[in-house]
């Protein structure tokens, strides 16, 4: 498969812009439209591209991340946040927040849907960018 | 305690993520831990909902209508145990004998999310989320089926995926109209909403559309296909796992939406039920006789016992529920037994064909008389756990004066009887006269894995005959499983009394 | 506006079925996608096509919200059917390199052969 220079290019220019845009989804979430869902499947867009542009083999060998083990970890923070609800107040997923006041930001509300948005986050990261590499491996042996 | 209901959902979920590890003996480890907590959190629950208390946990402390509500009354934590049983002990029949190949490509993950969609199943008190639970559960159930991709899983396969599809389709347009009629996806909620309604019309389509959805994953009469063409085609431990649980939720599904929520379409839709039923038993069971593959023989009588289940439903009276209720737990326990038992007749002989088999009794005693214990129970011969689920259920039948029902219950048990004698001659009994071709060699196994794998179906023929033995706690059990769904007029139960009255206390609803 | 949803539904329904009915595999999974498709408009037709507020407490007057219910619900279906599909499609792939095509009778050979 020929891969075009403006491609490449243009993936390049694109990968940081879609994974700022996507935390920026991922802060965003509970009180406006945005979340994890949504923020992991435009981070995950921005490897797709690379691998459409690069091929998988070279991403792979770039980013050196495992990203079924990143499903792994995106389940085990959401359960935790879940568990903190369960633990510190009376059932699962059950909120609790933190309000402190920073000087110079002023006050940042954290919370744990914020951990299990972060959570969805990374696992749908993991899972979009694994179904995508395991379907552009297949194709590129088939191309060879 | 009621918090801690969510831990049936977690452990396997976490375990099915843990066991994606890349090591082959940590990833068995992080499986025989989660299936064991899994088993510790199912006996737990049950031993603290045996005195008759009913769990409720509102996720997020959300009062009832808003929030989803975790429900555990005696019909879930019946079933949620036989899961955490047959989920464990499948698990090390599993560990035996599956092949390295299967193992890499994430069977224990898939294991474990299937018993997670299951346990979600049986805990959720929200339609909706029982539409999430069916398809976590179907997703892994999928990719279970179709694992090592030999052609004939990936053409049974592309069937059961399809069929699955449509239902799955069904489920949920079913559940956005009763959203549009009612307002709510609680299931007690609904079950007052329901009751209120003046117009019955609309119920009876919801009460069609559901008896559809339902009666396609639990493969009722005419709808049930895709069953023996895809359950033969997986390695066996998956097959006893689909056999023993997968039909059986949609069942576990009919009871709570059918009874609990739609009590009067369901009345309207009674003589249905009962030929549905009656065809499911008789279709299935002659199916049965016709197979010369063990594997194919046992699929089809889950048809035909799928058939017994809906007659409880079919009866439709609180004794019948009740009944149909031990007949559950009996026949998970039972045909997951089976299925064992012709897993390892095929790890040590080599085949699943009749005519390729014979005097095993001679060779392997111990699996002959395993067999025997579960193909009589399964039968329904005194004292094994199949007389008392069918003498309940036909006696309930008889009271409510359903003669013909009762009738074919009884003739298609003959019928049982003889397609498990025909196994036994052909298998057990008869001298092998036939030299086995170059692929029906016996698997060569360790003496652990051999070991293992005896020793997962000892202990499940154990459960079956105790369950024959001594059924009394069991019956208790599950009569008042049947009491706490059983509406009592005008939509009111002890599962909708109990999840009304639990958000009544963080602020919901009380009416 | 229902009526015209309502059509619409319809449409996709009649489609889908019509797709799933076909001998091809490819059409049978685009059949599905469609099924599903009519399936998630038809929930949120059962929300009621009002044009109402953003439903977020604070921000609208309770009586003003529109019903964010379906549209959660939706989104679920829509995550669940993307997994799906993606199954379905890697399923395809591989059961028409097994059959060596993409005609589903070819595919009857676990209902017919006795086993050897």
């Amino acid at each position: 498969m020929t891969r075009s220079l403006f491609f490449k290019f243009l993936a390049r220019a694109m990968m940081p812009i879609l994974i700022l845009f996507s935390i920026f989804f991922l802060l965003r979430g509970h009180n406006q439209p945005g979340g994890g869902f949504v923020g992991g499947l435009v981070g995950a867009s921005s490897i797709v591209l690379m691998t459409l542009a690069y091929g998988p083999a070279e991403v792979a060998s770039r980013l050196r991340i495992d990203f079924r083990r990143a499903m792994f970890w995106g389940v085990i923070v959401a359960a935790i946040a879940g568990l903190l609800g369960l633990i510190f107040q009376s059932s699962f997923l059950e909120s609790i927040w933190f309000k402190p006041y920073i000087d110079g930001i002023g006050k940042l509300e954290l919370g744990t849907p914020a951990l299990f948005d972060t959570g969805v986050y990374i696992a749908v990261f993991g899972v979009t960018v694994s179904i995508v590499m395991a379907m552009a491996d297949e194709s590129d042996r088939e191309a060879e | 305690m009621t918090p801690l209901i969510i831990f049936p959902f977690l452990i396997p979920l976490i375990t099915g993520f843990s066991a994606l590890l890349k090591r082959r003996g940590r990833r068995r480890v992080a499986f025989s831990i989660g299936v064991t907590a899994n088993l510790i959190a199912a006996v737990v629950i049950m031993a603290s909902t045996y005195d008759g208390t009913i769990l409720i946990s509102q996720m997020g402390d959300h009062p009832m209508p808003f929030g989803i509500s975790l429900v555990i009354d005696s019909l879930s934590a019946i079933m949620l145990l036989l899961t955490a049983v047959i989920a464990f002990l499948v698990g090390i029949f599993a560990m035996a004998t599956i092949d390295a190949n299967r193992e890499r490509f994430a069977f224990f993950p898939l294991f474990a999310f299937l018993v997670a969609g299951l346990n979600f199943a049986f805990l959720t008190g929200d339609l909706f989320s029982l539409y999430v639970a069916f398809e976590i559960m179907l997703m892994s159930s999928f990719v279970m089926l179709t694992l090592g991709g030999e052609r004939g899983q990936l053409e049974g396969g592309i069937k059961y995926v399809t069929i699955n599809l449509i239902s799955s389709t069904i489920f949920v347009v079913a559940a956005g109209l009763t959203y549009a009629v009612a307002g709510t996806l609680n299931m007690a909620h609904l079950a007052i909403r329901f009751s209120q309604l003046a117009d019955p019309g609309v119920t009876l389509v919801l009460a069609g559309m559901f008896l559809i959805a339902f009666g396609i994953k639990a493969a009722i009469f005419p709808l049930f296909f895709w069953l023996p063409a895809s359950y033969h085609t997986p390695p066996i431990a998956v097959t006893a796992l689909f056999g023993g649980l997968l039909t059986k939720v949609g069942i576990y599904a009919m009871w709570r939406v059918l009874i609990l929520i739609l009590p009067a379409a369901t009345a309207i839709l009674q003589p249905l039920l009962i030929t549905v039923s009656i065809f499911t038993m008789i279709v299935g069971v002659l199916g049965a006789v016709a197979q010369m593959d063990v594997r194919r023989l046992l699929s089809f009588h889950v048809i035909s016992q799928i058939g017994y289940l809906l007659m409880s439903l079919a009866i439709g009276t609180t004794d019948a529920l009740s009944a149909g209720i031990f007949f559950m737990a009996h026949v998970i326990l039972a045909k997951t037994a089976l299925f064992l038992i012709s897993g390892i007749v095929h790890e040590l002989e080599g085949s699943y064909h009749l005519k390729h088999l014979g005097s095993v009794a001679k060779r392997h005693p111990g699996a002959a008389v395993m067999f025997f214990i579960a193909a009589l129970a399964l039968a329904g011969i005194p004292p094994f756990s199949g007389f008392w689920a069918k003498f309940l259920l036909l006696r309930a039948g008889i009271e409510a004066q359903q003669y013909l029902l009762v009738g074919v219950g009884l003739a298609v048990s003959l019928l049982t009887l003889y397609s498990m004698i025909k196994i036994w001659n052909e298998v057990f009994w008869k001298p092998n006269t036939y030299t086995p071709s170059a692929d029906e060699q016996p698997t060569p196994l360790t003496r652990i894995e051999r070991r293992a794998m005896i020793g997962a179906a000892a202990v499940m023929v154990v459960l079956v005959f105790a369950l024959g033995i001594a059924p009394e706690s069991m019956i208790s059990l599950s009569n008042r499983a049947a009491a706490e769904l059983f509406p009592n007029g005008l939509g009111h139960s002890g599962y909708v009394d109990a999840v009304v009255a639990a958000s009544a206390e963080i602020g919901g609803l009380s009416e | 506006m229902t009526l015209l949803f309502a059509i619409t539904i319809g449409v996709l329904f009649a489609c889908g079925i019509y797709l799933v009915f076909r001998r091809s595999l490819v059409r049978l999974i685009i059949g599905l996608s469609l099924l599903t498709y009519a399936a998630n408009l038809m929930i949120f037709t059962s929300g009621n096509l009002l044009r109402r507020g953003t439903p977020i407490a604070g921000e609208t007057p309770p009586e003003a919200m529109s019903d964010p219910l379906p549209q959660a619900l939706i989104l679920t279906a829509i995550v669940i059917s993307f997994g799906v599909t993606a199954f379905t499609l890697a399923l395809g792939y591989r059961a028409s390199q097994a059959v060596g095509g993409d005609d589903l009778d070819a595919m009857q050979t676990t209902d017919r052969e006795e086993m050897k």
